[in-house]
Order: C-alpha cells, then structure tokens, then sequence
C-alpha cells in the first residue's frame, strides 16, 4: 500500500489524472477478508488487510483451476509476506508480487490501492496482464 | 531368509574381489519372508514376499542358482554337485537348508485336501483347493498354525484348530493367557479343539474327516498340518557331517560343524540341542559366521532369547523371556480381563527387583519395555504391578517414555537386525535423521517383524529433544503452541476473538491454517456466533455452504436420523424446484441440494426455516448426522428404538463443534444396518441396553470403532459420550478424526476407558458440565443468518452490483444440472 502524505485535494487530484477507479468504502469491507467488485467485465478482489492497517488488490480468478473466487479467500501471511490463499485448495497467493507461495507455476495479478478519506480505489493499467 | 540375510551381510563387510558368493536353491524363487507368509492370502503377491528382487543379487555380484538342489557335499575335496550333475568348488560352505514342516505318519495323510504350511506353493495349492471347500481343519495350535488358520478364515472357510495339548501356544503360554487367546480366536469365527490327538485321516481319496484317539470324530473337506519343523538335514547326514539324534546339524558357538569349513545356520542347525525356528536366531547365526569369516573370534552364538511379539488373527500375543517359570524361581504377577479378552503375566525374581519373563495376550503394547526390562536386568518400580497395570497417577502417563532414557546404549531394541539404542541414537544424530522412515533406510531397524518401530519413534523424539530440536506439533508459524494448549489458553484468559489472541499470544498477520482452527477452538468453547467474525472461518463456514466446483453452493438442511414426513419432502422439493437446484440422497442419510449461487443462499433458507428445518451444517467441522435403521418400531428384528435414540442423540450434539467433522449412528440390533461401527460414535442396541462403540472412520483408511462398554442403559449413554466428545474436542489435534486421535492416545483404548467411564483424571463431572453449556448455546446458524440485515448482506458475490457470478455456469446430465468442468470457464 501506499501511503497517503498529501492533503486530501492533491490526492483526488492525482487519482483523477492517473485512472485510478473508485470502488467503495471502507466501511463495507469486514475486517481483514475481501470483496469483490465488478468493472466492466473484470472482477476485482479487494482485501482489506486490518492486522497490518493496508489495503490490496488483485484479479478474482484464482489460476489453479480457474475459479472466480479469491475475494471470498483468508488473507495471511508467510514470513511477513501478505498473501491470500484460495478457499478450493489452498494455493497461497503473495497479495504484493501475486506470486504463488506453495512453488505452483501460476501467479496472480495484483493491482495498486489507496484509501481516502474512506474511500477506496484500485489502479487498474495492469488489467490486461490477466490471463483470461 | 537366513540364507539371503547372510548374503546381506556378507556384502556389507566384503565386495566380490574379496568373496566370490553363490547360492543354490531348490525352490525356483529367491528368498521369500515366510514371516509374513499369510500376508499373501491378504493380497500380497509372491513378488511383494521376495527378501530381495533377483535384481539385488545381480547388483550385490551373488552367483543365484535357483531350481538347482544340491545333492551331494564332498567335505574333503571341498566340493558339491546338483542334481543337474553341476560340480562346483567352496572354500567355505554355509548350510542354510531351512526346515521342512513335520508331516506326522498318519494314516491317510497322502489324500487330496491334505496341505503342508511352509512354501509359497504349499499356499498357492491351498487356495486353488480352498475354492471349492467349506470346512477346513488344521492340525496344531502352534504360532504357524494359528498363522495358517487366518489364512482359511481369510478363504472365507469354516475353520478348525486341533491341538495336541491340552491349549493353545503351548510353548509361549501358560493356562490363562490360552483360554483367553481362546475365547477370543472364538470370537473371530476359529473353533478350538484341544487335548485331541488326531489317529486316522478318514475319507477315500478325497478326506472327509479326522478320528481321534478319545473316539471323536470331525468332518472336514481341507487339512493343513502345522505339526512343527523338522531341520533339513539329510544332504548334511549323507555326506557325513553330524547330525543330532533328533535332527539338525550340530554346531558350535562360531556354527561349524564338524568340518571347520562348513557352517550350518538357521532353522537346519543344532546348537546346544536347540533347534531356533524364529528368524531373529537366524539372522544372528548369519552375523555370527560373516564375523568368523573375517577371523572374529570375539563374536559367537550364545543361544538367543526366544521372545515373540505377533498379531494372531487380530489378537496381540507376546511372550517374552522365562515367561512360564517352569522351574517356579519367580513370583507372578497376573491381570487378567475376561470382558475385553486381556491377560498380562509378568514374572518377578522373588526378592522383587527384576522381571525375567512373561505373557501379554489382547494388548501388548508394553511388550517392548518390559522385553527391555528383562532383557537388561532393569530394576523396577516399587509396585511393579504398575509396569501391567499402569499407573494410577496420570501425571505418570509418560513414564514408559522414560524407560527409554534409563536403557544402556548396548540394549538391543530391534532383535531380528540385531541393533541398539546406541546404533539408533547415533544414526540420528550423524545423518541428521528427523523421521522413523530414515531411520529405517540408514539402520535397518523396524525392517524384519516391525514390532520395535513404537520404541524408534519414541526413541527418535527423546533424541531430537536431548539436541534442542523443536518437536512440539505446533499449529503454524503464527501460534508456537499446540492446539490443546491454545484450548486452555483460551479458557483461562477468557478469549473471545481471534484478533485478541493473535494479539496476545501470536504474532503476524495469521493464515489458512490457525485461523481456521481458532475458530473451531472457540466454537468449542464458547459456541457463539461464527458470523460474527466471519474471515476467520473457511469458506464453508463463512457462507454456511458447502463450496463446490464452479464456485456454488450446496444447501443441506438437517434430517435428524434420516426420518422425515411427506411434508418436508414436498417443501424440499418445491424449493429446489424453485430454485433449479440438483438434488441427491447424502451418505448420512439426509438431502443435499446443489448449485445455488452466494446471493441464492439467504432466500433459499428462508423458505426452509420457515418449513422448520435447521442447518445441517454439513459445511462445519462439527457434528454431521447420526445415522440410524429403523429398529424395534418396525423391524421384526430390532430390540431397541434406535430412531427415537438417534434423534435424541442428533439433537443433543448438533452444531457441536470439534476439530474434525462428528459423524454417528444408532442400530437398533446386532445386524448393525445403521453401520455404527464405522462412525466416531455408534451405539448398538442389545437385549439389556445398548453398546457403545468409539473412534471408526470410514474415509481413505477406514478403521473399525472399537466397543467402550457394553449393556448400558440410555443416560448412561449419553453421559459417556458426552466425556468422550468433550475430551476429543480439548484434546485432538486440528483435523483430527477421533480414530487417528485415538491411535495418537498413549493407552489407547484401555486409557480412554480409564478417562471416560472410570474418571481416573477426576474430570468426569466437568466434561459433562462443559457439554451442558455448548448444548444451551446451541442456536441454528441458519435460522440466525436470514434474521439478521447484516449477515444477509454478505451473501452475494460482488460488493457493487446485486447479479450473481456470470462465471458460474452449469450444464445438463441425466436430467438435472452439473457444473462444467474446471477450467472450462476459458
């Protein structure tokens, strides 16, 4: 996540300019677990990470058996890195780099994301990295 | 075997520049394990059998003749010839010819249906001949013979045991281990026949039956003799070696026979007027000669300890050291437990200080201490009652363990290798070694009768604690404690969230696996609402659904013991109708109903709760449903009302939460049509009260449930399982069924009868006590989550938009839908 050290203009300022989309607020989210969210065609998970006050993003498929399903998955961590892992089988997911945790060949996509104001938004130029 | 474990042995120490090893067998296979020669009606093949596959002798540069029988030793000219005129020349000879099964001269023993128990051909004709008999008989009660009865019963034949003596096993038990052995080889289906001296084998070519001495007659269609050993001699006899006047090649304590360059070792040799038929003996001889070889006079044979330790049938049966004190220099010191088919004697030196033999007959668990104890001249506790018994003080559960540390490095634990505590000990330290299969791959250890492999693996955690390595079966990289611990801790501090205990005695952010089990922990506690802290529970538990392939839901609702009205009926089938939901019968007697989306699951429970269903919650870790027949309300054989009982039972413990799912089942007689004893609990009616049987599985490795106590009324019942479930849930580790809990228990069953129905710990009352509190708290999950705005909320899969997953996608089979296949969402 990144911190937010600007007044509140400059960031809605900055958000505007650099397509970063607007998906809901924090006060839907539960406590360290996701939503997902739906833009255009994309389905987006978004994690609300409590234990360490961040927020995370990443695609919902889950690339193991191409399930629609990561937002609906515990977030964690493995030696301080934050992942999610999918509630089908397992397979652990790094919520920075989306690398598969358990040695798998497949990995995730993971998307930039802020808080402001109590509003959440998920940057999105990686979208068309997702293979699907 | 002997032979092959010499060949093992021999190339340990020498390669073949400095010994040039051949082997000549008359049988056409290599070495075979006859130990486990039953273990090929129980589907082994003759392969699996084999010591070494002829690869090894290829590899190891052992010249293996097989087929060939070798028929005549020139001592002198240090030569032998086969029977196919082969000549070949020896430095040194080693006789491991084995022993033939000792065919009595009866009359009529050379009728078809008469079968020896020795070779793997002699097993291949039986069971050919097995397919079309019904009756089989065998003659001697031996160890080989009992061995050889399993393999009838396993044919699935009516089967006889005719023993000369007055019981069985004579020679490794006294009068009351073989009664109890008895009654119980009765119980399996053998029938026992004792003090019979068998006279005539009836019948014309084919027998028909056996007539004994006393006049009695027994009609059989199949014999097989297991009548003893006699030592293949004869080659040995012929070409002048000696031979003693009973059988068997006289050796020395380095196993040459008169002619310095011949050995003679195994089952074939005669040392001190001993024949040993075990394989233990042999395997010494063996070591003994590869040592004499190499010009170690040091290493001799001294005469080996004739202790067994075997599962006949089913039954654990051990006999160790002196363990019939003929000669009565012992005190005895006897349990003895009719009802569950126990006996344990131990012999004490008069002065009390030291154990010299004994007899475990039903459980011998302790067989490898006390062999231990005996063996080194241990000293004892004060009350060595307790070494059968066990102690009365449970903070001594760990006292055998201790044992262990009090043995001398020299003390042998597996006897058929021949290796000690100190070669254990050091193996695993030198090889960095963590786990028994190591262990067994470095040492060889565990690799003959197995029976040693307990003490390996306890052997193996003293020796990781004496290094400082953590043992401890921690939950995961969060939590370094046990889930047991994590239990108290919970209790004690009065912890109610996850959060809060992470935050006090965790550290990190958590993971798929403690929080999980954090969350069983505290619904096993304090059984409150799990959708309050709903992103610790897994997915099933989190949406109160069963995830399935496609990402949908299955719906289960609750049918106490599988009764149900028409009405109900109608209501589950006008809901998935509803809904275009596939509907199928579960294996727990209730109705699964598939494929609702996340946004379904709210309004489908809607409409069961209003109907009066509850939560199955067949999505939990937690109680799933008891399984019943219908029992004396209909059935013309049933004795109880196993419905009603089931019911009462379903509703007593539902939404009991444990660390793996609870599953059990009520029958309402002995024909078990409810399949109870493969439930963690089932109860089975009899004419006085019920049974209650604990900890079976079904699953990969199905386990049967093992029978707590017998003939109890109703309240007693229940009172029973309430300690046992309570004590499973504080004490198993996460996901752990009750069976694989119960094999983990030290005591096993005697232990969790001693805890459950005894109340030796004094926490009887408290059990039940905690029972009754979870059973108050008890509230439909279902019922909750459709009454309340905010939980409802949750059931739907995107945050912004009220349609389901487009995703999820299903397609027809035999008229109602499927899901697609993984994947094919592409």
């Amino acid at each position: 996540m990144e911190r937010i050290s600007y007044t509140h203009n400059t960031v809605v300022k900055e958000l505007e300019t650099a397509n970063w989309l607007k998906v809901g607020n924090r006060a839907d989210f539960p406590d360290n677990g996701g939503l997902c969210f739906k833009h255009e065609d994309l389905q987006i998970a978004v994690f609300n990470f409590t234990s360490r006050n961040e927020w995370y993003a990443c695609q919902n498929l889950c690339p193991h058996k191409m399930q629609m399903i990561l937002s609906r998955g515990m977030v964690g961590s493995l030696n301080g890195e934050p992942k999610v892992a999918c509630p089908f089988h397992k397979k652990s997911f790094s919520l920075k780099t989306g690398e598969c945790l358990n040695g798998d060949d497949c990995s995730i996509v993971t998307f930039p994301v802020k808080e402001v104001a109590g509003a959440i938004y998920v940057e999105l130029s990686q979208r068309s990295a997702i293979a699907i | 075997m002997v032979g092959y474990k010499f060949c093992e042995k021999i190339r340990k120490k020498y390669n073949k520049d400095q010994f040039e090893v051949s082997v000549y067998g008359e049988e056409y296979r290599p070495a075979y394990d006859r130990v486990h020669l039953s273990a090929y009606f129980a589907g082994k093949t003759a392969d699996d059998l084999l010591m070494a596959p002829m690869d090894w002798y290829q590899d190891n540069h052992i010249n293996l003749i097989t087929g060939e029988l070798v028929v005549a030793i020139d001592p002198v000219k240090k030569e032998i010839r086969t029977h196919k005129g082969t000549l070949d020349t020896y430095d040194k000879l080693i006789l491991a010819t084995g022993s033939s099964p000792f065919m009595p001269a009866l009359k009529g023993i050379e009728k078809d249906g008469v079968f020896a128990y020795r070779t793997i051909e002699d097993l291949q004709q039986m069971e050919a001949f097995g397919k079309q008999a019904h009756k089989a008989v065998v003659i001697g009660g031996g160890l080989l013979g009992l061995e050889a009865a399993k393999a009838l019963l396993d044919m699935g034949l009516e089967t006889h045991v005719v023993e000369f003596a007055d019981r069985l096993m004579p020679r490794q038990l006294d009068g009351q281990g073989a009664t109890i052995l008895r009654m119980k080889l009765e119980n399996l289906g053998l029938s026992v026949h004792t003090s019979k001296s068998t006279q005539e084998i009836l019948g014309k070519d084919r027998i028909s039956g056996l007539a004994f001495a006393d006049g009695s007659l027994l009609a059989c269609d199949m014999l097989v003799v297991s009548a003893g050993i006699r030592p293949r001699d004869e080659l040995a006899r012929q070409c002048g070696i000696e031979v003693g006047s009973r059988g068997g090649v006289v050796v020395n304590d380095y196993l040459q026979t008169n002619y310095a360059d011949i050995y003679a070792i195994g089952e074939v040799a005669l040392h001190k007027e001993m024949i040993y038929g075990l394989v233990a003996p042999g395997y010494d001889m063996a070591e003994v000669v590869v040592n004499h070889l190499s010009g170690n006079r040091e290493r001799n044979f001294s005469g080996f300890d004739m202790s067994t330790k075997l599962k006949l049938i089913g039954v654990d049966v051990a006999s160790f050291g002196d363990a019939l004190d003929v000669n009565e220099e012992c005190i005895p010191i006897v349990y003895e437990n009719k009802m569950k088919g126990i006996y344990k004697r131990i012999n004490i030196t008069r002065d009390g200080k030291y154990l010299r033999g004994g007899i475990l007959v039903g459980d011998a668990e302790s067989y490898n201490m006390l062999l231990q104890l005996a063996q080194n001249a241990m000293s004892l506790p004060d009350d060595p009652a307790e070494l059968i018994l066990g102690s009365r003080n449970p903070g001594d559960a760990h006292a055998s363990k201790q044992g262990l540390d009090a043995l001398p490095d020299s003390a042998q634990i597996c006897s058929c290798e021949g290796i000690t505590k100190g070669d254990i000990c050091k193996a695993i330290v030198d090889h960095e070694i963590t786990d028994v299969a190591k262990i067994k791959k470095v040492t060889k250890a565990c690799t003959g009768c197995g029976g040693c492999t307990p003490m390996v693996a306890d052997l193996l955690k003293q020796t990781l604690e004496a290094q400082g390595k953590q043992v401890k079966s921690v939950l995961c990289e969060h939590f370094t404690y046990t889930r047991q611990e994590l239990y108290d801790l919970i209790r004690v501090h009065r912890i109610e969230t996850y959060d809060e205990l992470l935050g006090r005695l965790g550290k990190g952010d958590g993971c798929e696996v403690c929080k999980p089990a954090v969350a069983s922990l505290l619904a096993s506690i304090w059984n409150d609402v799990i959708l309050k802290q709903s992103t610790i529970q897994d997915t099933n538990d989190r949406f109160l659904a069963n995830i399935q392939k496609g990402g949908s839901y299955s719906v289960v609702p609750r049918i106490p013991a599988g009764e149900i009205t028409p009405d109900q009926l109608l209501v589950i089938g006008k809901v998935a109708k509803k809904y275009k939901l596939y509907t199928k019968i579960t294996g727990g007697q209730r109705i699964d109903l598939f494929g609702a989306q996340l946004h379904e699951l709210p309004l489908i429970w809607e409409e069961l709760v209003h109907a009066g269903f509850e939560s199955g919650h067949a999505y939990g870790k937690s109680l799933r449903t008891i399984k019943s027949c219908v029992g004396s309300t209909w059935c013309r054989f049933g004795v109880q009302d196993s419905v009603g009982f089931a019911i009462e039972i379903e509703h007593r413990y539902k939404g009991l939460r444990a660390p793996h799912k609870l599953k059990g089942a009520v029958s309402g007689c002995i024909r078990e049509c409810a399949e109870a004893q493969s439930k963690d609990f089932g109860i089975i009616a009899t004419e006085k009260g019920w049974n209650l049987y604990v900890c079976g599985n079904g699953g990969a490795r199905p386990q049967h449930a093992q029978l707590l106590i017998a003939d109890i009324d109703k309240a007693s019942c229940i009172r029973y399982l309430d300690r046992f479930l309570m004590y499973y849930i504080k004490t198993a580790e996460p996901l752990t069924r009750t069976a694989t809990w119960l094999n983990k228990l030290e005591g096993g069953l005697s232990y969790l009868y001693d805890v459950v129905v005894n109340d030796v710990l004094g926490i009887g009352k408290q059990l039940e006590a905690d029972m009754e509190a979870l059973i108050a708290n008890y509230h439909c999950e279902w019922k909750h989550a459709v009454e309340n705005e905010d939980f409802r909320k949750r059931f739907k899969h995107f945050a912004n938009s009220d349609e389901g997953d487009p995703y999820v996608q299903f397609e027809e089979v035999r008229g109602q839908k499927k899901p697609i296949e993984w994947g094919s969402i592409l």
